[in-house]
């Protein structure tokens, strides 16, 4: 519960730091990240998301790994082992929003 | 009569012009991949023209090709695994086998017999006859520590070997295959952290493994290979503020011109330039952001280069004597890959965001035509057929 409420704050206060809103992504926005995924999240990870230098991120890959972390993974990257940071290109509710899309599977 | 007889040499001339029309060479043909399709689209660079589309590719996502000596046959790696033989005289596909989990390159044996394809999953490399596609060799890389790397920056060297590098092990190898069913394979361990790609020079006597992990490069002099790799550039580095890296660069199609090598610099807004008989830097080139491709027209005069996400509408190009970039061009979104005519007077351009295909002339950088070409992304001139490590 802590955890979600710090989370909450967390999310409030880059909204109003960044460009994300609070508001629900608008279609065209969405349209753009599922763009970005297959195209630049693509170059690693593969245009299906089949994996490439980076791991699959298949809906099976994705089973049962924690939101919070997968999401940390996108935003602070892990730049030793070749993951991008995506923090100041993505808000957090845009890479949220996209690792569930991912879980969910991508339409081809 | 006289008139009508006049009338049918008439008609008769046009049809024979029809036939002899359809006899053409391939030497200015080439193809480009539509990544997201399956497909590509065979081109031909004296009239710019689109002369056919070659469909159910799979997964092209940075697919790359190699053509056959006699710049027939193009062979394409898919990411799917997919290894596809296509005639692009006829626009077919002869044959497509599902070789590998995951593959991301290719390379064509010096005399052309043998086709083998690099693979993240199951890591290693698989070789190919290139007549039929059968399996003839499967080399699983298993590093020092026993455990599948993935394979990159495959290329073929004369004598019927091939040269690649273990992302995850660190490490470089030599196959053999001038017998293959029993293919030599020379090991170096511990090159370096993480090569994530690698090229040979065009005389294939220097193979160079770009290194993700650590500053510099790996280089092996391949007319000594007892002397082992040696690290070049150890000190360019990414240097104290990392920069992330979006988008891997590729050493393939790197420029030598006068003693000079420039190559892309990763994770730094820099082309680097490397004196190629010492192999110590000779300067770098402040560039627009992170370069993916340094290409080398093919005259060395000038080096045309493009960026990673989230610069990538950029091009620029760099005049090799005055180690300047002297233009810029914003093709627009997604500038994915470039390649020059045979003898460099054009370099066709694919913009990915914008499906198009852009040709410009690398001397006045005008824009002479566009493409309509989906989500394009590699360009292949069978011009490659006759060089090494392309
Ligand atoms: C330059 C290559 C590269 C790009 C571009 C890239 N990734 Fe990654 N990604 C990796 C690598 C490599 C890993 C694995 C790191 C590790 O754990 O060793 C990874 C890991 C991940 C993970 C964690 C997977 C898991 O199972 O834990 C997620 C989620 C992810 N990436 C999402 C993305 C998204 C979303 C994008 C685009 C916004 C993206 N990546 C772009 C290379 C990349």
């Amino acid at each position: 519960m802590l955890r979600i409420f710090l989370l909450l704050i967390f999310a409030l206060s880059f909204s109003n730091s960044t460009k994300s809103h609070a508001e629900e992504l608008t279609s065209q926005r969405q349209a753009a990240l599922i763009h970005m995924l297959k195209h630049d999240c693509g170059s690693c990870h593969g245009l299906t998301m089949k994996g490439g230098l980076g791991p699959p991120l298949t809906p099976d890959a994705l089973a049962g790994k924690d939101m919070d972390i997968l999401s940390d993974t996108v935003f602070y990257g892990l730049p030793e082992r070749a993951m991008p940071p995506w923090e100041g290109m993505l808000s957090r509710e845009e890479i949220v929003w996209l690792i569930k899309q991912l879980k969910k599977g991508i339409p081809q | 009569m006289k008139q009508q007889i006049t009338k049918i040499l008439f008609i008769l001339t046009f049809v024979l012009m029809g036939c002899s029309g359809s006899i053409r060479g391939v030497g200015d043909m080439g193809l480009v991949i539509e990544r997201a399709s399956g497909r590509i689209q065979v081109v031909e660079t004296t009239n710019k023209t689109i002369l056919g589309g070659v469909k159910g590719l799979g997964d092209l996502s940075h697919a790359s090709a190699v053509y056959s000596r006699d710049g027939r046959y193009a062979y394409l790696f898919g990411r799917d695994g997919g290894l596809s033989k296509v005639d692009i005289l006829t626009q077919t596909l002869v044959k497509r086998v599902i070789q590998g989990g995951n593959s991301i390159g290719g390379a064509i044996s010096q005399d052309g017999t043998l086709v083998a394809v690099s693979n993240y999953t199951p890591g290693g490399v698989r070789v190919f006859d290139s007549t039929t596609l059968e399996l003839v060799a499967d080399i699983p890389a298993k590093g020092e520590d026993g455990e599948l790397s993935k394979v990159v920056g495959l290329v073929d060297i004369p004598g019927q070997k091939f040269v690649f590098s273990l992302f995850d092990a660190g490490e470089i190898w030599i196959a053999d295959l001038s017998e293959v069913a029993k293919p030599k394979i020379t090991k170096f361990r511990e090159i370096g952290e993480k090569p994530y790609d690698g090229l040979v020079t065009p005389d294939g006597r220097f193979y160079i493994a770009g290194l993700f992990g650590e500053d510099g490069l790996a280089l092996l002099d391949l007319w000594n290979i007892e002397k082992g790799p040696r690290k070049i550039l150890q000190d360019y580095g990414r240097g104290a503020k990392k920069l992330p890296v979006y988008k891997m660069p590729h050493l393939e199609g790197w420029a030598i011109a006068g003693g000079m090598a420039f190559l892309p610099a990763i994770g730094r807004h820099e082309i680097l330039v490397v004196d190629t008989n010492s192999w110590e830097e000779k300067g770098r080139i402040p560039v627009h952001s992170q370069p993916v491709f340094a290409m080398g027209r093919p005259d060395g005069r000038q080096v045309w280069v493009n960026f990673a996400f989230p610069k990538n509408d950029t091009l620029q190009v760099i005049d090799v004597q005055s180690m300047k970039v002297v233009k810029s061009l914003k093709p627009g979104k997604g500038v994915m890959h470039m390649e020059f005519t045979p003898r460099g007077e054009h370099i066709w351009v694919s913009v990915r965001d914008g499906d198009r295909v852009e040709v410009y002339h690398t001397d006045s950088f005008t824009k002479l035509t566009e493409l309509t070409v989906e989500k394009p992304s590699g360009i292949f001139f069978t011009s490659r057929a006759h060089r090494i490590g392309l």
